[in-house]
């Protein structure tokens, strides 16, 4: 039996677009590697802007899309190979979603809680309606909602964080062990997100669900994940326990991102960052047309990924002095401050 | 209370008028729509003919009945298999994709770029003139079919994107349930208009056909009417009561059917409209 | 610049009267960045297409005043009214939308967008001369000048709202209404839009208002920040001011509930929802999620006082004004 309960092997997607003869290629997804641990709940973030394959990679891992090549296991099982070992059912039971956009997770012409039975109902949890209202009206209360408030209405009728909520209470029916949530506060008031992050985690300790949490916000990341990988154009750039990566940030980029989030505590400096369009050359490193810290290297070959001690890993030459052949480290690279 | 806006309401009036003409009052007629000679040719309106005679001795007014009953069995008939077979058809090309969807989109592309009325022509003349209703009901299901099918399509195909299908099989649901509780609701307005668009495609096309005296002219219809009213010179011979009946009638049908259908559609999105909090 | 008084803008259905604006009092003054923060729903956008003046039924002004002081071509100062500073939009006045995907015309290339939106008012007429002065504009705001020839699809989210920045400001505006310039934008482009934005007031010394639910982006580069609450103002102060000393409860639970990156102090989102724009309650809109509440809240409307120089709040916590007269933020 494996001791992972999420394993992503080596996955990369390619989407093809245009036609068979003159289309292109995009690489969405490049050789990730990431894995989650069975015997520990926890909150693994995955943080980027948009392009940077983290919804794809979501999409992966919720099966909606299937990787070019490499494979994700569930619990040991492979869920892409030749003959997947997980059916639908089990799957639907062990892994849940929460989407982006609330108003879009339920049709607009559906009462909310035709979802809520379904899932109880065909996933097996409850023999009948009746039973199903019970465990129904237990999910919500366990995000703060009262079936009463619920029932019979349209989604037109909650707020966003309300139906993010009931969304959430959905997925935890069948008590998966894992819930994959895209960018679950991105549509909702910034003064509004502190609810639900929290709520993912005193769910995590009350269920032992582990959650993965696709966003583009640093902020919140921080503060709800155990675990942080931070992607760009495809790869995992940055990986590591959320607190030592972002006090100690070595990638570049993810100095960038942490520079870039509106906090309370510290004014921007009066600098136009450079702009997107300019990074449309090929590189090896594909960071290396914004990278401050740029050299000869970066631009012919391609990055090593660094492993450090305490479970970090780093893409980049940066930290191994660009040298080549060189992929770990006896310690972590001390912060330069500039 | 219900609140009927006004186009529903004179739509709606003017579809019972003619369904009790069509469907009611044929019971009631005193004479039979295909025997001549029953009655004297040619008299004006009159109290004992409403709408005066025919140049083959047939009672117009009881004659209209007839073919209202007939142009409106027909229309109906068309559409409602040709709804059917398209909604369905699309649904599933739509939704599913793949080689089902390629051969459906496929007999779609033949059939709508075939003209359907060369063929129609075509079909009548080598039955040398003795189509039965039926078999122009048949044809005209056979070209009506992918227009309502396209429509179909290209909605379940946009809907299979949404957000809302995934959360339907995360909740563990068939590809059947979700054809039809999740993508069909968001069909079915269109699906109704569709069907009230191919009733009068299919009166207009029947009704053409008769006017060249392709279709079924022994059966009474709207067309026929108007086939044998221009046979026997009634424009000329100013017997307007004739010829004009059956296209005054037609022409009311149509604003009926459209006045009934875009006045239900207002009606549907201000329910809709209302059940928000 | 821009003066508001006790301005009423309601939404009139046959259902319901939806009152989005309520009695907003504010000035928009020379030579600052306001921001105007709430959360969704509480009428910051309404408030924005009252003062650019693009308001149209079933929207309407239904009480207050709103004076904009214009200088004219001549140096004179002229003041218009709503039906008068929309002669003026582009130039005198400018607005930048939220959404740039529905804001641009998809079927037309920038640089005829450009077109449309000057030429026909202003009497440009040398297509040369204005694609100079627009491909140098854009050069100043490090702007690629290949946009001009691409379709809005072509172009990331990023980039258009940059476009429509550079749209909003290409005339030199004495006043810029931007409404949530930076929402669904990852933060690296927000960070760049928004300090975009300041360059641009920075240069041209002109006004710039900034809506938004993210008060952080507030913090960032405003000047002034009023707080909005159910249609009403309930703070409006310098910046910093309200950060450091927050006094009305909204703002300090607005304050709260943001995370900042390197504190792991226990954060609180705001709980509750806002009461109806339909059916407001008599007294303080803020009573019932406030943890501060007293029995005269619920009964009347606290109005805006001068706490503290040039910060006001609407609050029965604090009622000893600076000057005993009715604020003005």
């Amino acid at each position: 039996m494996s001791d992972l309960l999420l394993e992503i092997k080596d996955v990369t997607k390619v989407f093809r677009r245009g036609g068979l003869l003159f289309g292109t290629e995009l690489l969405a997804v490049d050789h990730v590697n990431l894995s989650l641990d069975k015997n520990k709940p926890s909150i693994l973030s995955i943080v980027g802007e948009s392009g940077s394959g983290k919804t794809t990679l979501a999409k992966i891992i919720l099966k909606l899309h299937e990787p070019t090549s490499g494979d994700v296991l569930l619990e040991g099982k492979s869920v892409f190979g030749p003959h997947p070992d997980l059916d639908t059912l089990a799957y639907y039971r062990t892994v849940q979603p929460i989407f982006q956009n609330p108003f879009e997770t339920f049709s607009l012409r559906k009462y909310v809680d035709s979802y809520l039975y379904d899932t109880a109902l065909n996933l097996k949890i409850a023999k009948d309606r009746k039973e199903a209202r019970d465990i129904i009206a237990d999910a919500l209360s366990s995000v703060g909602l009262d079936i009463n408030a619920v029932a019979g209405k349209y989604p037109n009728q909650f707020s966003g964080g309300e139906l993010q909520r009931i969304s959430v209470a959905r997925g935890l029916i069948p008590r998966p062990k894992l819930i994959v949530a895209d960018e679950p506060v991105s549509m909702i008031d910034a003064s509004l997100r502190m609810n639900i992050v929290n709520m993912f985690l005193s769910l995590k300790e009350k269920y032992n669900v582990s959650f993965i949490y696709i966003t583009h916000d640093l902020s919140t990341a921080y503060y709800v994940s155990d675990y942080v990988a931070i992607m760009y154009r495809g790869n995992v750039i940055e990986y590591g326990k959320s607190d030592r990566i972002l006090t100690n940030p070595i990638h570049p980029y993810t100095e960038l991102l942490l520079d870039s989030v509106p906090t309370g505590g510290k004014k921007w400096e009066r600098a136009l960052p450079d702009i997107e369009l300019k990074e449309h050359q090929n590189t090896a490193c594909k960071f290396a047309n914004r990278c401050p810290f740029v050299q000869a290297v970066c631009r012919v070959n391609k990055p090593p990924l660094v492993q450090i001690p305490g479970e970090r890993e780093v893409l980049c030459f940066k930290p191994v002095d660009y040298e080549l052949g060189r992929t770990t480290l006896s310690q972590e690279p001390e912060k330069v401050t500039t | 209370m219900i609140k009927l806006n006004g186009r529903l309401k004179a739509g709606g009036i003017l579809l019972l008028l003619f369904i009790i003409v069509g469907v009611i009052l044929p019971r009631f007629s005193p004479y039979d729509p295909r025997s001549w000679n029953a009655v004297p040719r040619n008299l004006q309106p009159s109290l004992a003919h409403l709408l005066g005679t025919t140049s083959l001795g047939q009672d117009t007014f009881w004659l209209l009945t007839f073919a209202v009953q007939n142009s409106l069995f027909i229309g109906v008939v068309v559409a409602f298999f040709a709804t059917t077979i398209g909604v369905l058809a699309g649904l599933i090309g739509g939704f599913v994709g793949g080689p089902i969807d390629r051969g459906l989109t496929l007999l779609m592309d033949v059939f709508i770029s075939v003209p359907s009325l060369p063929i129609l022509i075509l079909v009548a003349s080598l039955l040398h003139g003795k189509t039965s209703l039926l078999t122009i009901s048949l044809v005209l299901i056979v070209f009506n079919w992918p227009w309502p099918a396209r429509q179909v399509r290209s909605i379940a195909l946009s809907m299979r994107e949404r957000e809302f299908i995934n959360t339907a099989r995360f909740s563990g649901a068939s590809t059947l349930s979700i054809i039809v509780r999740e993508i069909f609701p968001y069909v079915l307005t269109w699906s109704l208009a569709n069907f009230v668009n191919t009733v009068l495609v299919a009166i207009a096309t029947e009704s053409g056909l008769a006017v060249i005296g392709l279709s079924s002219v022994e059966q009474a219809t709207l067309g026929t009417m108007i086939y044998w009213g221009l046979q026997y010179q009634a424009l000329l011979a100013h017997r307007w009561w004739w010829i004009g009946t059956p296209v005054i009638a037609i022409i009311l049908l149509f604003i009926a059917l459209f006045l009934a259908s875009t006045g239900f559609a207002d009606f549907s999105a201000e329910r809709r409209g209302r059940q928000r909090a | 610049m821009l003066r508001l008084r006790d301005v009423k803008a309601y939404y009139q259905t046959p259902r319901a009267v939806v009152k989005a604006v309520d009695g907003v009092t504010l000035d928009v003054r020379e030579n600052e960045i306001l921001g105007i923060a709430g959360e969704s729903g509480c009428g910051k956008s309404t408030l924005l297409r009252a003062m650019y003046d693009s308001l149209e039924p079933p929207l309407k002004i239904v009480a207050g005043k709103i004076e904009a002081e214009m200088k004219n071509d001549r140096g004179k100062t002229v003041t218009l009214a709503p039906g008068e500073i929309r002669k003026h939009w582009w130039r005198f006045i400018s607005y930048i939308p939220q959404g740039s995907m529905s804001a641009l015309n998809p079927v037309v290339r920038i640089e005829k967008q450009f077109f449309d939106a000057i030429s026909r008012k202003h009497h440009l007429t040398n297509r040369r001369e204005i694609h100079e002065r627009i491909a140098s504009y854009l050069r100043e705001l490090e702007l690629p000048v290949e946009v001009l020839n691409s379709y809005p699809h072509q172009l990331s989210g990023g980039m258009r709202q940059r476009v429509l920045v550079a749209l909003g400001t290409f005339l030199h505006p004495q006043i810029v209404l931007a409404d949530e310039p930076t929402t669904a934008l990852d933060v690296v482009i927000q960070k760049g839009i928004l300090l975009m934005l300041a360059q641009v007031q920075e240069q041209m010394k002109n006004s710039l208002v900034i809506v938004s639910h993210d008060i952080g982006v507030h913090y960032q580069i405003t000047h002034r920040i009023a707080i909005m609450y159910n249609g009403k103002i309930v703070e409006i102060g310098p910046t910093e001011t309200v950060f450091n000393n927050p006094l009305h409860p909204y703002t300090q639970m607005l304050i709260q509930s943001i995370p900042h990156v390197g504190d792991q102090k226990h954060r609180e989102g705001i709980s509750g929802r806002p009461p109806s724009l339909t059916d407001p309650p008599p007294g303080c809109r803020f009573a019932a999620r406030c943890p501060f509440v007293m029995d005269i809240c619920r009964e009347e409307m606290p109005s805006l006082l001068e706490v503290e120089p040039d910060h006001f709040v609407a609050c029965y916590l604090h009622r000893e004004p600076l000057q005993a007269r009715k604020g003005v933020g």
